[in-house]
């Protein structure tokens, strides 16, 4: 006998059934566009790296705007921080009707000193902070209709061009990061390297990574089906990727293209052969920009609530031996 | 709807000086979309026998199984069916929920709780998941009703009681949408009035039905028209009749034919149209961003948890939490005390009970005991009364004898009275032991 109030577990699978003529069920992909498209999306991108690598430069390519002011400009007295600081700026930029709001968390100072112990400190914080916004938000009773997202959906970090190997600093910042945001990590200035310079240089830092068990974007466990494996396969074979970042047009073969003029040519920085920067742009933008913000949303921030709602867990020395009850929300049911 | 991220509101719009790329973001999220699926969960409510399965089947084009049900249930139930359909490169998981025997009681009283109930429950299961410190609330899969066919009888009147009370309660917590089920019972100058009069209805009652949204331009104009056609009057029918040279569903009556997809016949196409294709997101998101925000709220503050403490500052989670935990705690010592009071309250007087007991066989026994000793007494006085006689007779025997023994001088006149006074001894000793016995 069914009761009224429903049963815990679903009923049945009746299993797939046939439609004999055009329903429009695929409607519904159309006006979720539609809906995505006026509320906008939001997107947030942490750069991390020493000062002088390009960072701004390279997120000035990026979004091809200015979204950050360089920090070397001609008449600009350069200063470095003392520590590290996090300046955040939020941008609203529109293709085709799409809106997004775009923040860039810069971070000044970052490896800068001559001791940089904890220097990933700050910025540890930050991201954790956000995280707590939006977890505030979300256990309000009266909760907005739409949470402002501000975690930080990915982490761009500029690694030096050594040539050599991951210095101690870089490995111990992706280390800590890689566990509560997703890293992205590039090789800045890479006109520095020749190709087999580069492919090399690659090949040592993907080494260390594994040596160090630091999983970074994209991670290997949250592929979801072979598809998705098959493609951040190949991804993953060319991380880091190699990057040049400018933000003045010049003329090659009659082309304006964006990229640096030396006295030995002009590297194109959306040219394959010349540089990665367009296979970082469409990891990024182009085709994972969303699943870096589902791998945050649902990852990286669960992560995070599980520890934080953990904290107050502590079992209350009372008589019943510690052992905790189920608590009428069902809060404690998974302890 | 107002734009949730009025992105404008203070920041500087950047131009782009060239082609970035993501205005492919629209289609990633498509893309993982059709990966995950859709859910949508229906709920049919109509009284037994107005036709709400042929409307799931006519509606999807296809023939889910269900047998036709009796009038003779004595409580209203819910029946859910789970189905999976594939169009193109879109899964829908379709859940249907349908009522039965839903009016079909002499009384009516309860005929709408269990449906409140089990929309409640779904709303609980999803809360429940939210909560929960370890929670996988991305693939969860959503049992929370979309929305709420309500399938009102061609009566022509107006809406029956049962209507009005099922509807009022219903109408915070799902998207309802009225329909008037087997349209082709009412001509079309009746079906005017009475949707107008079932309109007024609904209104005067305070009752919200689903209005289909207008705030977008691309379906505002369509949607407003449609609003305008609400309840729709809905034909349903599975079997197919050849008109021209086309095979269409319809009704074949002896007077003509209804076919279900004309738009002059009935309103089945608009349903359709706004039920699938046009608001099926719109759905979506009403039900989690209002129904299901204004229950969880409600039973948070039920819980006891609340955003401002009495001193008018924000309570942190920590705090709410462990103030909840405090009291939880508090409240299982306390009813552990009391349990264990009972016990102890149990025992006592099972001891007493059994104690009693105990002195009464203590009593017994000490009677029992005095009784033995009486008897004993008796029967050692009896003994010895005894011993005396035997003592007497063996006594006067010795006498005798003695007496015997003696030499027989004495004459015989002495020894005449010897004789007799043997005889009288003898006879006296006789009686005397038969006597005593």
């Amino acid at each position: 006998m069914e009761s009224a109030a429903v049963p815990q577990e679903l009923p049945p699978d009746c299993g797939v059934h046939e439609l004999f003529g055009y329903v429009g069920i695929e409607a519904v992909l159309e006006q979720m566009k539609v809906k995505t498209m006026k509320m906008g999306f939001e997107f947030n991108i942490m750069v991390v790296g020493q000062s002088g690598l390009g960072k701004s430069t390279m997120v000035n390519t990026l979004f091809k705007s200015k979204v950050s002011r360089k920090a070397s400009q001609p008449g600009q007295e350069e200063r470095i921080p003392k520590t590290v600081q996090l300046q955040s700026v939020t941008h609203v930029i529109e293709e085709k009707g799409v809106k997004m709001k775009l923040t860039v968390t810069d971070t000044p100072g970052f490896g800068d000193q001559i001791n940089n112990e904890n220097c990933w400190d700050p910025i540890i914080k930050y991201i954790n902070e956000q995280y707590e916004r939006y977890l505030r938000e979300e256990i309000l009773i009266t909760r907005k209709r739409k949470i402002p997202d501000s975690r930080v959906h990915g982490c761009v970090y500029f690694i030096p061009p050594t040539g050599h190997w991951l210095r101690p600093l870089d490995l111990e910042f992706m280390r800590r990061l890689s566990k509560i945001v997703n890293v992205v990590p590039v090789i800045a200035k890479a006109d520095t390297l020749t190709l087999e310079e580069r492919e090399e240089f690659k090949q040592r830092i993907q080494r260390d990574l594994k040596a160090h068990a630091i999983s970074v974007y994209p991670q290997e466990d949250f592929d979801e089906d072979p598809d998705d494996r098959l493609l951040n396969d190949r991804i993953r074979e060319k991380i880091p990727f190699a990057v040049v970042g400018a933000d003045q047009e010049h003329q090659v073969n009659g082309k304006r293209v964006l990229g640096r003029k030396t006295k030995w040519g002009i590297i194109e920085v959306e040219n394959p052969a010349h540089c990665e920067f367009p296979m970082l742009r469409d990891l990024l933008i182009r085709s994972h920009l969303q699943d870096l913000k589902d791998i945050t949303h649902n990852v990286h921030y669960e992560s995070y609530r599980v520890r934080r709602l953990n904290e107050s867990n502590r079992p209350a020395p009372s008589s019943n031996n510690g052992l905790p009850g189920r608590d009428e929300d069902g809060d404690e049911s998974n302890l | 709807m107002a734009g949730a991220g009025q992105p404008n509101d203070g920041l500087r719009s950047l131009s782009l000086s060239g082609h970035v790329g993501f205005d492919t973001l629209p289609d990633q999220l498509v893309n993982k979309s059709i990966k995950q699926g859709f859910c949508f969960n229906i709920l049919c409510i109509g009284e037994t026998g107005s036709g709400k399965s042929t409307l799931i089947n006519s509606l999807f084009n296809t023939s889910f199984d269900d047998s036709v049900s009796t009038h003779f249930h004595p409580n209203v139930r819910l029946k859910a069916q789970r189905y999976e359909l594939h169009e193109s490169n879109v899964r829908l998981k379709l859940t249907v929920v349908s009522t039965v025997g839903f009016g079909d009681q002499i009384n009516k009283e309860d005929s709408y709780q269990p449906i409140v109930d089990y929309i409640d429950a779904q709303f609980e299961a999803y809360l429940q998941e939210e909560l929960k410190i370890k929670r996988s609330i991305f693939n969860y899969h959503d049992t929370r009703i979309h929305v709420c066919l309500y399938i009102i009888s061609p009566t022509g009147h107006s809406l029956k009681t049962l209507d009005l009370l099922t509807m009022k309660s219903l109408d915070s917590k799902v998207n309802i949408i009225p329909l008037i089920g087997k349209a082709d019972s009412i001509s079309k100058t009746e079906l005017q009035q009475f949707k107008r009069k079932l309109i007024t209805e609904l209104v005067s009652n305070g009752i919200q039905i689903y209005q289909f949204p207008t705030d977008d331009e691309v379906v505002s104009q369509i949607n407003t028209i449609m609003n305008g056609h609400l309840p729709f009057a809905v034909v349903g029918s599975t079997e197919v009749v050849k008109i021209g040279n086309k095979m269409v569903k319809a009704r074949q009556y002896p007077w003509g034919i209804v076919q279900v997809e004309n738009e002059n016949h009935c309103d089945f196409v608009k349903l359709r149209e706004m039920l699938i294709c046009t608001n099926m997101e719109d759905l979506i998101e009403q039900t989690h961003t209002r129904h299901y925000e204004l229950y969880r709220r409600c039973r948070l503050q039920e819980m006891g948890f609340r955003d401002i403490d009495p001193e008018n500052k924000p309570v942190s989670l920590q705090e709410a939490y462990e103030a909840k935990r405090r009291k939880f705690y508090l409240e299982l010592q306390r009813r552990e005390e009391e349990t264990r009071q009972k016990f102890v309250q149990r025992v006592k007087e099972k001891e007493a009970v059994l104690k009693e007991a105990e002195q009464r066989i203590q009593a017994k026994f000490e009677h029992l005991m005095l009784m033995h000793q009486e008897e004993k007494l008796k029967l050692e006085k009896k003994r010895k009364a005894l011993e005396e006689e035997i003592a007497l007779f063996n006594m006067k025997k010795a006498n005798a004898e003695l007496l015997q023994t003696q030499p027989m001088v004495s004459t015989p006149i002495s020894l005449k009275r010897e004789k007799d006074r043997k005889k009288y001894f003898l006879y006296n000793l006789h009686k005397g032991l038969t006597a005593g016995v």
